[in-house]
C-alpha cells in the first residue's frame, strides 16, 4: 500500500535484472487451507439446520419423539475408530491403513442406512413428524459428506499408487477432513438425543 | 468528455431533485391518526439524505471536470489531508444522522406497532385468501365464534370456517368483503391468511402489514377522515395477486351504527 | 517459489486437443471466461424478460408480435395473462442475482483474474473450479427448463416466499414442477458456489507469489477475497434452505408449511411449519448475497480508478477495513426485509441499527472514491467513465437505504416501487456497471485485443442516461404508492401512474437497445480489434505484467516476484513519462 516507500519507478520496458531477495515465505499446504475453510462452511450448514429444527420444533404440537435406533451407536464407534486407523495411518503414511479407514467408513454408511431401515419398519417416514423429517435431513447430509470424504481417501490411495513420493500433503488434508466428520457426527448425535 | 459527464451529472442530479421538491408525485393524504408521525419521518429523512445525495453529485461532477488529464505535465494533487479528516467527517456526520434517525424513527415505530391497541377499539377479524380480503364483525354479542379451517367453502361462502350450527356465537358474525370503519374510533384487526402469504396495504392509512398463514396477526389504526379508498395486498400471492383488492369505507359514526344494524339485521 | 513444489508439474502441462483445452479445461482463465459467456447468455435472457414485463405494463392489452408462439399458454394471443407475468418477473429476477451478477463479477471476473493478481500459476484446487463451472451451467439449465417443462415457470418471485413456493400445484400453475426445478436450481447454484468460494480463499491464503503480502493484493483481489468469504456462509446457509423446500414438495414434509391451509378449496396435508422460518434462512443469505452482488464491483472500481485518475486510491488501508466491515455487517441486518413480516415488532428497531450503521462504511467507500478523482489527471476511457458512472448510480441506490432501514418509513414504502428503484439502483445498475467497467478494462488482457472506444463512449452514454429515466421514476412511483409485483394496473387508484409507467418503458426499451452497442463491441473486438499491448493502461498490478492474453501457466513459468503494492501511481517527475511502479517487473519484453 502506499506505506511502502516506493523505489523509483520501472518501467515495464526491458527484462529487469535478479529481484531483491525476498524473505522464504513458509510453504503453504492448500489441500489443509482448503480443508479448513471447507469445515467452516459445512458447519455453518449444519447450524443452519439446527437453528431450523429448533425454530421448527418450538412451533410444533406435531412433534412426535421416538428413541433413536440403538445401531447408530455401534455406528458412531465404527466412525471413530475409522478416525484413529486413519490419524495411525497419516503419521505412519501407510496405505493399508488408509484402506482400513475407507472399509470402516463405507460400512459406517451402510450402518447409517440400517438405522434408516429401522425407522421405516417402525412406520417413522421422512413426513410422518418433524422429528423424523429432520432426523433423516441431518443423517443423510452427514452420510453425505461421509461419503465425499471416502471420495478422498480414493484419491490419497490413487496417488498413492501412482509413481513418486507419498502424497503427505494430501494424506493429512484428507485426515483433517474425517477427525472432522467424528466431530460432526458427533454434534449431530447429540442434537438428535437432546430434541428427537 | 469530464465536462460533459459533470454536466450530465448536474442536469440528472437537478431534475431528480426538482422532482422530489416539486411532489410531483407523491404520497395520498394522509387519513391515519399516527400517519403524520411518519410523513414526517420521511420528509426529513428526505431532506438530510437529499443534502448528501447533492452534495456528493455534484462533487463527483465538480472533479470530472476540473481534473481532466489536460497533458500540461501538472502533477496529481493529494486530497486536503488525506483520508482521515475525511473519513471521520464522514463518519460523525452520518453518525449524526443515522443517530437521530433511529431515535425518532423508532418511536414513530413504536407507536405503531408496539403499542397495545385502545381498548375501546371496534374489534374486526381480517380472512385473507386467494386473491380477496374478508372482514367479520362480532355482530350483536360482541363475541367472534370460532373458526374451522375444515369447514371453509367458498361455494357456500363461509369464508371464515364458521360453524353457526354448533357455536352460537358465530351465528350473528357479520362478514363482508368491505372494510367499513367508523372515524375517529381506534379499530383493532386481528389478520390471518387461509393459504398464503399476502400483506394489507392502505397507502392513505400509512399502514402495512403482512397475513402469514399459521400466525394471527394483530394490526391498529385510527382512521380521521371519511371516504372511501382501496386496501391493495403487497406481498406476492399468486396468479391473482394484481387482483387483489377491496375497499375501505370510513363513515361518521352514526351512519356507520346504521350500516352495523342493517347488516345485523340480515344474518 | 512457494507455489512451484505446491504445484506438482504434472498438472501444468498444457492440455491437447479441443475438449480439454476450450471445454473441459481445468485453467482459470479459461474457467472464468466460461463463467463469463454464461452470465453474457444469461443477462441476455434476463433482459429480454424484463422487456415482455415492461411493455405488458405500459400497455397491458395490445399484444406482442410472436409471443404467443413461443408461449402458448402463458401469452395466449400475444397477451401477457398475469400469471406469466409473474413467473417473468421469477425468472427475471432468478437469472440476474443468481447468473448473471453473482456468476460475472465474482466468479467470471475472479476466476480469470484473482489468481493472475496474486501471481499464481492457477487456482488452488482446478479440478474443483471446473467442477463449479459445470455445476452452475447445469443450475441454469435446469431453471431455464422451466419455461418448456410443466405448467411453466414458477411465480414466487426471487425470494420463494413458502407456503406459496411449498404447497406445490395447487398453489398455480408453475407452482409445480416449475417450482421445483427452480429449488434445485438453487441447490445446485450454492454448491456451485460454494466449491468456487473455497478456491478463492484457499489460492489467496495459500499461492501468492513472492513479495505478495496481503497488503499489497489489489482491491479487487482483496474484494474477491472477502466476497468468497460472505458467500463461503451465505451459500452454505440457502442450500440446506432449498433442501427443506424441495422436501416440503416432494416428500410431504411441513417445514415451511403451517396447518389447516386451505388451497384451491383442497385442505392441505401438511401441519406445523413455519413461513417465517423460510423467510428468516432466506434472507439470511438474502443480504449477503446482495453484497456479494456489489463488492466484486466496489474492489473493481477501486482497482481501475486509481489507473485512469494516474493517482493512488485514496485510504487504501480505509477503504479494505470498510469492505471488511460491510462483510460482517451484512450478516446482521436480514431483518430488514422483514419488517413488516408478522416477526415481533421489537426486533425490526434491532435490524434497522445495523442496516443504519452499514451507510457509513458505504458513505466513507463513496468519498473514497470522490477523494481519489480530486486532483487527479483523469483519463477518460470508457472504463474509467464506466467508475465514475459507477459512483453516481451508486450514490443514488444508497441514499434510498437510508428511507427503506427505518421500519417505520418501510411502513408505508415496503412492496412499493421505491423497493424496486433501490435494489436495481444499488446491485443491479451499479454491479452491471462494475462488470461493464471490468469488461472494458480487461478485455484487452483477457483476448488480446482492444475494444472499440467510440462505440464504449456512446454506449456509455446512452446507458448512463438510460438507467436513471428507468430508475429514478421508480422511486416517485414508490412515494405514489404504487405496489410492485402487479402485472397490471388499471381502474384504480394506480390508473393516474400509468404515463410515468409508459415513460420507464420507452426509456427501458432504448437502454436495452444501447446495449446491443455493447455486445456488437465485445464479439468484434475478440476477434477483430487492433492487437492489445501487455500493458495498454499502463496499470500496476500483475496481470499487466504479462501478455495479452497470459500464457497458459499465466508467466511463462517465471513467477513475478512482487516488490510494492498496487498504488504506485502519480509518482516520478510529473512530466510527461513513467509516473506509476508495477508491482512487478513486466515477465517478459513487452509488444510495445
Ligand atoms: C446503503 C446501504 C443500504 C441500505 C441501508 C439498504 C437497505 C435496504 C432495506 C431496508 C431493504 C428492504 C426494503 C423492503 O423490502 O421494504 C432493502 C432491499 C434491498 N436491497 Fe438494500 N440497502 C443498502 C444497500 C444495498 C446494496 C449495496 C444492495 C445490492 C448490491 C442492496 C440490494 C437490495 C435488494 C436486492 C433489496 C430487495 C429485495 C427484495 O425485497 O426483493 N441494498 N435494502
Ligand atoms: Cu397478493
Ligand atoms: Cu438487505
Amino acid at each position: 500500500m502506499t506505506t511502502v516507500a516506493s523505489p523509483p519507478a520501472q518501467p515495464p520496458g526491458p527484462p529487469t535484472p535478479a529481484a531483491p531477495p525476498v524473505v522464504e515465505q513458509p510453504r503453504p499446504r492448500p489441500a489443509q487451507t482448503g480443508v479448513w475453510i471447507a469445515i467452516a462452511a459445512i458447519s455453518m450448514t449444519f447450524a443452519a439446520l439446527t437453528s431450523a429444527m429448533v425454530v421448527r420444533g418450538s412451533a410444533a404440537a406435531d412433534w412426535r419423539h421416538f428413541r433413536l435406533p440403538p445401531i447408530l451407536y455401534l455406528n458412531t464407534a465404527l466412525l471413530l475408530a475409522s478416525s484413529a486407523v486413519l490419524e495411525a495411518g497419516r503419521r505412519r503414511v501407510a496405505a493399508h491403513l488408509v484402506w482400513v479407514t475407507l472399509g470402516l467408513g463405507l460400512v459406517f454408511v451402510v450402518g447409517q442406512v440400517v438405522a434408516w431401515r429401522q425407522l421405516v419398519a417402525q412406520g417413522l417416514f421422512l413426513a410422518t413428524s418433524p422429528s423424523s423429517a429432520f432426523f433423516y435431513v441431518f443423517t443423510a447430509l452427514h452420510g453425505l459428506h461421509v461419503l465425499g470424504g471416502l471420495g478422498g481417501l480414493g484419491y490419497v490411495l490413487r496417488r498413492f499408487d501412482a509413481a513418486g513420493p507419498a502424497p503427505v500433503p494430501a494424506l493429512g488434508a484428507a485426515a483433517l477432513y474425517w477427525h472432522f466428520m467424528d466431530v460432526l457426527w458427533l454434534c449431530v448425535l447429540v442434537l438428535l438425543v437432546l430434541r428427537v | 468528455m469530464g465536462k460533459l459527464f459533470a454536466v450530465v451529472v448536474t442536469i440528472i442530479t437537478v431534475v431528480s431533485t426538482a422532482i422530489f421538491i416539486a411532489h410531483t408525485w407523491w404520497l395520498p393524504p394522509d387519513i391515519s391518526a399516527h400517519g403524520h408521525a411518519i410523513d414526517r419521518q420521511l420528509s426529513e429523512t428526505m431532506i438530510s439524505s437529499g443534502v448528501l445525495f447533492v452534495l456528493s453529485q455534484l462533487a463527483l461532477a465538480l472533479f470530472a471536470w476540473r481534473f481532466g488529464d489536460r497533458e500540461d505535465g501538472r502533477r496529481v494533487k493529494p486530497f486536503p489531508g488525506g483520508a482521515t479528516p475525511m473519513v471521520v467527517f464522514a463518519a460523525v456526520l452520518v453518525g449524526a444522522e443515522i443517530l437521530t434517525l433511529t431515535l425518532v424513527g423508532a418511536k414513530v415505530w413504536a407507536g405503531v406497532f408496539q403499542t397495545p391497541p385502545d381498548p375501546n377499539s371496534l374489534q374486526i377479524d381480517v380472512q385473507a385468501e386467494q386473491f380477496a380480503f374478508y372482514f367479520r364483525y362480532p355482530g350483536p354479542d360482541g363475541r367472534f365464534g370460532a373458526t374451522h379451517p375444515e369447514l371453509i367453502n367458498e361455494a357456500s361462502e363461509n369464508f371464515f370456517g364458521l360453524d353457526p350450527a354448533r357455536d352460537t356465537s358465530a351465528r350473528d358474525d357479520i362478514v363482508v368483503p368491505t372494510l367499513t370503519i367508523p372515524l375517529n374510533r381506534p379499530i383493532a384487526l386481528t389478520l390471518r391468511a387461509k393459504d398464503v402469504n399476502h400483506a394489507f396495504y392502505v397507502p392513505e392509512l400509512r399502514i402495512q402489514q403482512d397475513f402469514v398463514p399459521g400466525l394471527t396477526i394483530p394490526l391498529h389504526f385510527t382512521a380521521t377522515q371519511t371516504g372511501r379508498y382501496e386496501i391493495v395486498c403487497t406481498q406476492l400471492c399468486g396468479l391473482g395477486h394484481y387482483n387483489m383488492r377491496a375497499y375501505i369505507e370510513v363513515l361518521p359514526q352514526a351512519q356507520f351504527d346504521q350500516w352495523l344494524k342493517d347488516k345485523a339485521a340480515q344474518q | 517459489m512457494t507455489h512451484a513444489t505446491v504445484a506438482g508439474a504434472h498438472r501444468h502441462a498444457p492440455p491437447q486437443g479441443f475438449l480439454r483445452k476450450h471445454v473441459f479445461s481445468l485453467d482459470h482463465k479459461v474457467i472464468g471466461k466460461q463463467y463469463l459467456d454464461l452470465a453474457l447468455v444469461a443477462v441476455c435472457t434476463g433482459m429480454i424478460l424484463s422487456w415482455l414485463m415492461r411493455f405488458h405494463l405500459a400497455w397491458p392489452e395490445t399484444p406482442i408480435p410472436g409471443l404467443a408462439k413461443l408461449s402458448p399458454n402463458g401469452a395466449a394471443g400475444g397477451v401477457i395473462t398475469p400469471e406469466y407475468y409473474l413467473s417473468l418477473m421469477t425468472m427475471h429476477g432468478t437469472i440476474m442475482v443468481f447468473f448473471v451478477l453473482t456468476t460475472a463479477p465474482f466468479a467470471g471476473f475472479g476466476n480469470y483474474f484473482l489468481p493472475i493478481q496474486v501471481g499464481a500459476e492457477d487456482m488452488a484446487f482446478p479440478r474443483i473450479n471446473m467442477m463449479s463451472f459445470w455445476v452452475t451451467l447445469v443450475a441454469f439449465l435446469v431453471l431455464i427448463s422451466a419455461f418448456v417443462v410443466g405448467d411453466g415457470p414458477p411465480l414466487s418471485g426471487w425470494t420463494a416466499y413458502a407456503p406459496l413456493s411449498a404447497v406445490g400445484k395447487d398453489a398455480g400453475p408453475g407452482q409445480g414442477v416449475g417450482q421445483t426445478l427452480w429449488a434445485v436450481s438453487i441447490t445446485l447454484f450454492c454448491v456451485a458456489q460454494l466449491l468456487g468460494a473455497l478456491n478463492f480463499v484457499t489460492t489467496t491464503l495459500d499461492l501468492r507469489t513472492k513479495g505478495m503480502s496481503l497488503a499489497r493484493m489489489p482491491y479487487s483481489t482483496w474484494a474477491w477475497f472477502i466476497t468468497s468469504v460472505i458467500g463461503l456462509i451465505a451459500f452454505a446457509v440457502l442450500m440446506p434452505a432449498c433442501i427443506l423446500l424441495i422436501l416440503d414438495r416432494v416428500a410431504g414434509t411441513s417445514f415451511f408449511i403451517p396447518a389447516g391451509l386451505v388451497i384451491s378449496d383442497r385442505l392441505q396435508p401438511h401441519a406445523g411449519g413455519s413461513p417465517l422460518l423460510w423467510q428468516h434462512l432466506f434472507w439470511f443469505f438474502g443480504h449477503p448475497e446482495v453484497y456479494i452482488a456489489i463488492l466484486p464491483g466496489f474492489g473493481i472500481i477501486s482497482h481501475i480508478l486509481p489507473v485512469f485518475a494516474r493517482k493512488p486510491l485514496l485510504g487504501p488501508r480505509v477503504m479494505i477495513a470498510c469492505l471488511v466491515a460491510i462483510a460482517f455487517l451484512s450478516y446482521t441486518v436480514w431483518g430488514h426485509h422483514m419488517f413488516l413480516s408478522g416477526m415481533n415488532p421489537f426486533s425490526a428497531t434491532l435490524f434497522s441499527v445495523p442496516t443504519l450503521v452499514i451507510t457509513i462504511p458505504a458513505t466513507i467507500v463513496t468519498l473514497l472514491w470522490i477523494g481519489t478523482i480530486y486532483g487527479a489527471r483523469l483519463r477518460f476511457t470508457t472504463p474509467a467513465l464506466f467508475c465514475l458512472g459507477f459512483v453516481s448510480v451508486f450514490v443514488s441506490g444508497g441514499i434510498s437505504g437510508f428511507f427503506l432501514a427505518q421500519p417505520s418509513i418501510d411502513t408505508y414504502l415496503h412492496g412499493t416501487y421505491f423497493v424496486v428503484g433501490h435494489f436495481h439502483f444499488v446491485m443491479g445498475v451499479a454491479a452491471m456497471f462494475g462488470i461493464f467497467a471490468a469488461t472494458y478494462f480487461w478485455a484487452p488482457k483477457m483476448f488480446g485485443r482492444m475494444m472499440n472506444e467510440t462505440l464504449g463512449k456512446w454506449h456509455f452514454w446512452l446507458t448512463f442516461i438510460g438507467v436513471y429515466c428507468v430508475f429514478m421514476p421508480m422511486h416517485y412511483l414508490g412515494l405514489a404508492g404504487n405496489v410492485r409485483r402487479y402485472s397490471a394496473f388499471t381502474d384504480d387508484y394506480l390508473k393516474p401512474l400509468i404515463p410515468l409507467h409508459r415513460f420507464i418503458t420507452v426509456a427501458a426499451l432504448f437502454t436495452g437497445a444501447a446495449q446491443l452497442i455493447f455486445l456488437f463491441n465485445l464479439i468484434r473486438s475478440r476477434f477483430r480489434g487492433p492487437q492489445a499491448p501487455d500493458n495498454p493502461w499502463e496499470a500496476t498490478s500483475l496481470e499487466w505484467s504479462t501478455t495479452s492474453p497470459p500464457p497458459f501457466d499465466n508467466f511463462g513459468g517465471r513467477p513475478p516476484v512482487v516488490e510494492r503494492g498496487p498504488n504506485e501511481y502519480g509518482i516520478g517527475s510529473g512530466a510527461r513519462g513513467v509516473d506509476y511502479g508495477m508491482q512487478a517487473a513486466a515477465a517478459r519484453v513487452s509488444a510495445r
